[in-house]
């Protein structure tokens, strides 16, 4: 059976694992009909030109997790950027791990969305917000909503501000040889509110697993979000990620993406500017190697006036990897005064890497400012040849000149033990111990 | 300490060095001067070893060692600096942080431990006040949004960190006002030693007024076509380059 036919076919099971009276139950049934429809993007469709998924369709993926799985605390420590002191969020197998998480209803919701769907208290927020600025014709983000069952759910009141980041992390233990997964996020951050947010995918073992991500995140007025992902999972595991961000005036939204390990990374990045003022800002640093693939899909919709976006993705590529950037900016007619801004610049370090980068610019008002950029090309070797000459060997050379090119990215993390920790990353990537933290 | 002999080089197949002579002895200063695409920058690249410059004839020996196997990071390990005609920006790469990777990496390539950081910021204080630096400068980003003046007497900062046995300024006048000028030429002035060496590359006669040689060569074509003691640099500055051309 092909696998989209056993998706279809095993949606009568999931539905007797889950209450058909919740709120999103209708919303489930019309996503699956997409789904049917649609089906799995192939490179036939245009935004897919350059990322197939026809090796990753050829398994026979478990798609329900089994219960619960212990992990002990210290086999994964290392994965938390705090071990006390942050809200976590933390899933094994697709299945809340209420031992390794530290959730809250005290001033602020951080809890589990399968709790929201189900209590008669969140049904007005779930009204308002589940599924509703999706792109609902998008065949992966109709199969994750098909199969809503648990993710993490997060809602910050007006003007509360988080003092702690959350922590979002899904573990896969590798009990499956081929698992499949759907986390459903809903995040609502009310007016004038503040919230950092880390999401962290990562297999504890290498098995084949596959992670169809959605994530719904409204800003309010005034409201500030800081999300960074952390994409550095094992050559095995796979991931769909779907981010979806309403904005409404004067909020701020970052998103950082950082993808460093996995096997092919597709990151869809929705940016909705529904209100005036507004400020977005999209940054990734991509680092690969082998046969890894990232593909960044980007879309930045200027809906109000006198909003402005920043976009800066830089990708260091060897080996057979691949990399992929498409970068939409739409300016509605009546975004008069937007400022636009798009750059992505790309170094291939051998022959055998490959980029492809296409910014994408809809301007429909007169009044804008917009500009892209975009680059491929190799390390500068008169750059190489100065640190050289100074004593510093090719390798490590190489390394300072990676962390100078993904400098503008990394100087926006807010978290210093974040930006402390994506430059261990990145230094134990490269292979090089450079003596000091960046 | 340098010995070089009938040196050719090239690069991306055009010939640019034919055939240079030049000895350096420890405690010696020697000016190389001459008119722009002589081969001035492309002798300091193939001594410093970089990559794209192809020796195709002729030896270079460092205290009686050939050089030409070594890489540059090898070369900067025996002794051998070069400053930079255009320093490269490092962002997100402190000065403090790029010499001390510099240092120890040196020192690693010698079988020492690093540096201990006591001993590092005493020496970075040290050196950094020989130059008049200031600290906050010691902080911000390699080169990044530098003046001309302040990549110049970084570099020289670098020389004075690094303590080369042989140390090549390439141009290290250039893009500099009279004050950054001297306070440069001052701070190579008491790096001088009966222990190390220098070799000055410039256009102009004017820095040569403040680091004065011992020797001056002229480059031209690709060869040294004259030496003599600092009088010869004078003698080019009022007679231009014109009769070297003349001459040759």
């Amino acid at each position: 059976m092909e696998f989209k036919e056993k998706l279809l076919a095993s949606h009568l099971a999931f539905e007797e694992g889950i209450d058909l009276s919740d709120p999103v139950h209708q919303t489930r049934l019309d996503s699956l009909k997409v789904f049917e429809k649609k089906g799995f993007p192939t490179r036939k469709d245009e935004a897919w030109k350059y990322t197939s998924l026809n090796a990753m369709m050829r398994e026979d993926y478990a798609l329900f997790p089994k219960a619960e799985t212990t992990i002990q605390l210290k086999k994964v420590k290392k994965y938390f950027l705090y071990e006390i002191d942050t809200y976590k969020v933390v899933f094994i197998d697709g299945v809340y791990s209420p031992f390794l998480s530290d959730t809250t209803h005290d001033g602020l919701d951080v809890c589990l969305i399968s709790a929201a769907l189900s209590k008669a208290k969140y049904r007005d927020l779930i009204h308002t917000y589940f599924n509703k600025t999706t792109n609902k014709e998008d065949s992966l983000t109709a199969l994750n909503t098909s199969y809503t069952q648990e993710g993490a759910y997060v809602y910050i009141p007006k003007s509360v501000v988080a003092e702690k980041p959350i922590e979002i992390i899904h573990f896969s233990t590798g009990k499956e040889k081929a698992l499949w997964l759907q986390p459903r996020n809903l995040i609502v951050v009310d007016q004038n509110a503040q919230v950092q947010i880390l999401e962290r995918h990562q297999s504890l073992k290498e098995h084949n697993v596959v992670t169809n991500s959605v994530t719904e995140i409204y800003a309010h007025q005034d409201a500030f979000v800081d999300y960074y992902k952390i994409q550095n999972d094992l050559s095995t595991a796979s991931l769909i990620d779907n981010t979806y961000i309403s904005q409404e005036k004067n909020s701020n939204v970052s998103v950082h993406t950082f993808s460093l390990g996995g096997k092919l990374i597709r990151n869809n990045l929705n940016f909705y500017l529904k209100g005036e003022h507004c400020h977005s800002t999209l940054k990734g640093v991509t680092l690969l190697e082998d046969q890894q693939h990232v593909d960044h899909y980007t879309l930045v919709d200027h809906i109000s006036p006198n909003c402005e976006s920043h976009q800066d993705y830089k990708g260091v590529f060897s080996e057979g990897s691949k990399g992929v950037f498409n970068g939409k900016i739409h300016v509605d007619q009546l975004a008069q005064k937007t400022n636009a801004f798009q750059q992505n610049n790309n170094i291939l370090l051998d022959d055998k890497a490959t980029v492809n980068t296409k910014p994408q610019l809809e301007i429909f008002a007169d009044d804008v400012k917009c500009s892209h950029g975009c680059t491929v090309g190799q390390m500068d070797d008169d750059a190489l040849f100065y640190l050289m000459s100074r004593g510093i060997p090719k390798k490590e050379a190489r390394a300072l000149m990676t962390y100078a090119f993904a400098n503008n990215v990394l100087e926006s993390v807010e978290l210093p033990v974040l930006k402390k920790r994506i430059n261990k990353l990145i230094a134990k990537k490269l292979g090089v111990n450079l003596g000091f933290d960046l | 300490m340098l010995t070089i002999e009938n040196l050719h080089a090239q690069v991306e197949g055009k010939q640019i060095l034919k055939g240079i002579d030049l000895d350096v002895k420890a405690g010696e200063v020697h000016a190389i001067m001459g008119p722009n695409g002589s081969g001035k920058s492309t002798l300091s690249s193939v001594i410093a070893g970089h990559q794209d410059y192809k020796v195709n004839q002729g030896t270079m020996l460092l205290e009686g060692e050939d050089l030409a196997d070594l890489a540059p990071e090898e070369r900067a390990h025996k002794g051998i600096f070069l400053s930079f005609q255009y320093p490269v920006e490092i962002p997100g790469v402190s000065v403090t942080n790029f010499i001390k990777t510099a240092i120890n990496a040196t020192r690693k390539a010698k079988g020492l431990e690093d540096m201990p950081a006591n001993v590092m910021l005493k020496k970075i204080r040290e050196k950094s006040a020989l130059l008049e630096i200031d600290s906050r400068f010691l902080s911000r980003s390699l080169n990044e949004g530098f003046s001309g003046g302040e990549k110049k007497r970084n570099e020289i900062f670098q020389l004075a960190m690094l303590e080369p046995k042989l140390s090549i300024l390439d141009e290290t006048d250039s893009g500099l006002d009279i004050d950054a000028l001297k306070i440069v030429a001052n701070g190579v002035n008491k790096l001088r030693s009966k222990d190390n060496a220098m070799i000055v590359i410039t256009h102009y006669q004017r820095l040569l007024e403040y680091i004065v040689p011992d020797f001056v060569h002229v480059l031209f074509d690709g060869k040294i076509v004259k030496s003599g003691t600092k009088d010869l640099a004078v003698e080019l500055e009022e007679k231009g380059y014109d009769w070297i051309k003349e001459m040759v």
